[in-house]
């Protein structure tokens, strides 16, 4: 029983080392030299020799990178994140205002997709091949194509500027959230449709719904008692898989309607060369994203009990 | 070891397998199965329709894609200019058949890369076991600890926008779900007779990944590759709307919209157009996606697509 925790612990500790020196080592990716670079961009103007030299000494950038690097990771790990380049703030408090909008953000769009896809996806397969079925499919199918920005700029054009129901950017208030909230959330409402249409179709042939079935147990019940409830089992924890995908399109999805949260902090350090803010972020949403990663494998084996806990390749 | 084998068999070797395979399957799976397959049938068409127009269409507009005509600004659709123009003038149209060039090919040539780079290290991995294993799949198990966009938003960014860096980022990021699958495939062959036989022979194990695992673990990685192209067509369009790909004037997709946004009550098909065309583009390829799925790799696999990038 301690094994499998102790190995599991052992390859996270190898992959969380690897996260965080990949996180440091992107800024050398930097053409040039990083300290010219990031100052010449901060300024719009080539700076002196000087201003080189003394940026680099601010920073700790004259020094070799492995030293660099295990003085970034000390830091990190007594939970400081280091100032940004561009405002004399803390990485750490330009999290904490941020994170709030994003999970917000985040958990709304999980709320729209699950709301959208469990009644859809019961549905069709329930009426597998019907015309529902059929009309289902096609639009997740349009869902999972469609780019969400763009839809995020549909949305913008027929219910903010049209129909004048919401406004059209910003954050604060519920009606702010409406609009992101469904255009993050389309996109895994379609991929979550299809997940709970297999899933239950699966579980429908299983032997103990015909066994429900054969006591004459009504079909409803046998439907939403027996057989949804297991066939909710395996799309919970991809809807957790899923939380990569819901951080990426935070990020577009927060340009688009200016909402102050990571995806639009990250965009403009990027953008500004901001490198400690840029690595705070990269780093935060690794962190969370492994972590989620990690719950979902361990509610996985707890929701079912026909798994022991092996690994899953 | 003969001369033929000392040749780089990076020149000789995938594509001779690549043509053994399509020998062997073009005759069977493809077209016997696969075009009786209507998601192949119609995803496929789609795709070749898009490639056509790609290839062919800048030949029939009378337009320039960057040229400016000041004098014809967001003007709405009419005969002239059947999607309208731009604000600097330019025809809608012509600049949707131009970025079709950009996405396909940065498509295709990301996806390339992912295939050969996710395949070489699955590859290595299954093969050799013990510790490259095991080094291996926890570098594999750092790729997919980033959401993908996120990752690729970032060495995109850190980079300097360009269409080409964009290319570079998106080939980093999405090879470690090849690696996984063809790291599977190739455990559940390797130990096969077929391939106990050739190692009994004295076969190098060169030749034995190339001639006996390799043709093993295609049909799965054409299926996630065809899935990956429209992905990777979602993600570059992405980032060439938050500014990081292809820039301004070079007619892109993703970039269009960006510039068309300034002018979503005034001009709404600046917006809409680029996005139809993206849309199509990716259900052309998540359809024949789905169909070759069906075709080539019956069992699904149940490849948990994690973080999709």
């Amino acid at each position: 029983m301690l094994r499998p925790v102790l190995e599991r612990l052992g390859s996270l500790t190898i992959v969380m080392a690897g996260v965080s020196l990949l996180t440091y080592g992107l800024i050398f990716l930097t053409p040039g030299d990083p300290a010219y670079t990031i100052l010449h961009e901060q300024r719009g103007s080539p700076p002196s020799d000087a201003e080189v030299e003394a940026f680099r000494a601010e920073h700790g950038l004259d020094e070799p990178f492995a030293v660099q690097y295990l003085s970034w990771l000390t830091d990190v790990l007594r939970g400081d994140l280091g100032t940004a380049y561009t405002r004399s703030e803390s990485v750490n408090v330009l999290l904490v205002q941020h994170l709030p909008n994003t999970v917000e953000l985040a958990l709304a769009a999980m709320a729209v997709s699950l709301a959208l896809a469990v009644p859809v996806g019961v549905v069709s397969a329930v009426h597998r091949d019907s015309w529902i079925d059929r009309t289902s499919q096609l639009v997740a199918l349009l869902g999972v194509s469609m780019p969400n920005f763009w839809l995020g700029y549909l949305l913008i054009l027929l219910v903010a500027l049209s129909l004048g129901l919401t406004p059209t950017s910003g954050s604060g208030t519920l009606a702010h959230l409406v609009l992101p909230a469904i255009t993050l959330g389309t996109g895994l409402a379609a991929i979550v449709t299809r997940l709970v249409r297999t899933s239950m179709l699966e579980v429908l042939d299983a032997a103990y719904v015909d066994t429900a079935r054969s006591k004459g147990v009504r079909e409803r019940l046998v439907v939403y008692k027996h057989a949804l409830r297991n066939a909710l089992i395996p799309v919970v924890t991809i809807v957790g898989l899923q939380f990569g995908f819901v951080l990426s399109g935070a990020v577009i999805v927060e340009v688009v309607f200016q909402r102050p949260g990571l995806g639009t902090l990250l965009v403009d350090a990027v953008f500004a060369r901001d490198y400690p803010v840029v690595q705070g972020v990269v780093l935060l949403t690794a962190v969370a994203f492994v972590l989620t990663n990690q719950l979902v494998d361990l509610a996985y084996v707890a929701l079912d009990p026909r798994i022991e806990g092996g690994e899953r390749t | 070891m003969s001369e033929r084998h000392a040749r780089p068999s990076n020149a000789d070797g995938p594509s001779s397998t690549v043509r053994a395979w399509v020998r062997e399957h073009t005759s069977s799976t493809l077209a016997r199965v696969g075009w009786t397959n209507s998601s192949v049938r119609f995803g496929g068409g789609l795709v070749c329709l898009l490639a056509i127009i790609a290839v062919v269409g800048p030949v029939l507009t009378p337009y320039d894609p960057t040229a400016q005509a000041l004098d014809a600004r967001l003007q709405g659709p009419s005969l002239a200019h059947p999607l309208g123009t731009d604000a600097l003038g330019r025809d809608v149209a012509t600049r949707l058949v131009y970025g079709a060039r950009v996405s396909l090919a940065l498509a295709v040539v990301a996806t390339a890369l992912r295939v050969v780079v996710g395949t070489t290290i699955g590859l290595l991995a299954g093969y050799l076991g013990g510790l490259v294993d095991a080094a291996l799949m926890r570098l594999v198990d750092i790729q997919l600890a980033f959401p993908g966009l996120v990752l690729a938003l970032v060495i995109a960014g850190v980079l300097g926008p360009s269409l080409r860096n964009v290319l570079i980022a998106l080939s980093v990021v999405g090879w470690a779900s090849y690696a996984r699958v063809v790291r599977g495939n190739v455990l559940a062959v390797k130990d096969r007779p077929f391939v106990e036989a050739a190692r009994l022979y004295g076969t190098p194990g060169r030749r034995i990944a190339r001639r006996h695992l390799l043709p093993s673990v295609l049909n799965p990685v054409v299926v996630l590759a065809t899935m990956n192209l429209g992905t990777i067509v979602l993600t570059a369009a992405g980032l060439s709307f938050l500014g990081l790909g292809a820039q301004p004037p070079t007619p892109e997709w993703g970039t269009m919209i960006a510039g068309g946004r300034d002018y979503l009550r005034s001009a709404p098909w600046l917006v809409t157009a680029p996005g139809v065309a993206i849309m199509l583009t990716v259900i052309g390829f998540n359809v024949l996606g789905d169909g070759l799925r069906d075709v080539l790799d019956p069992d699904h696999l149940e490849e948990r697509d994690r973080g999709r990038s």
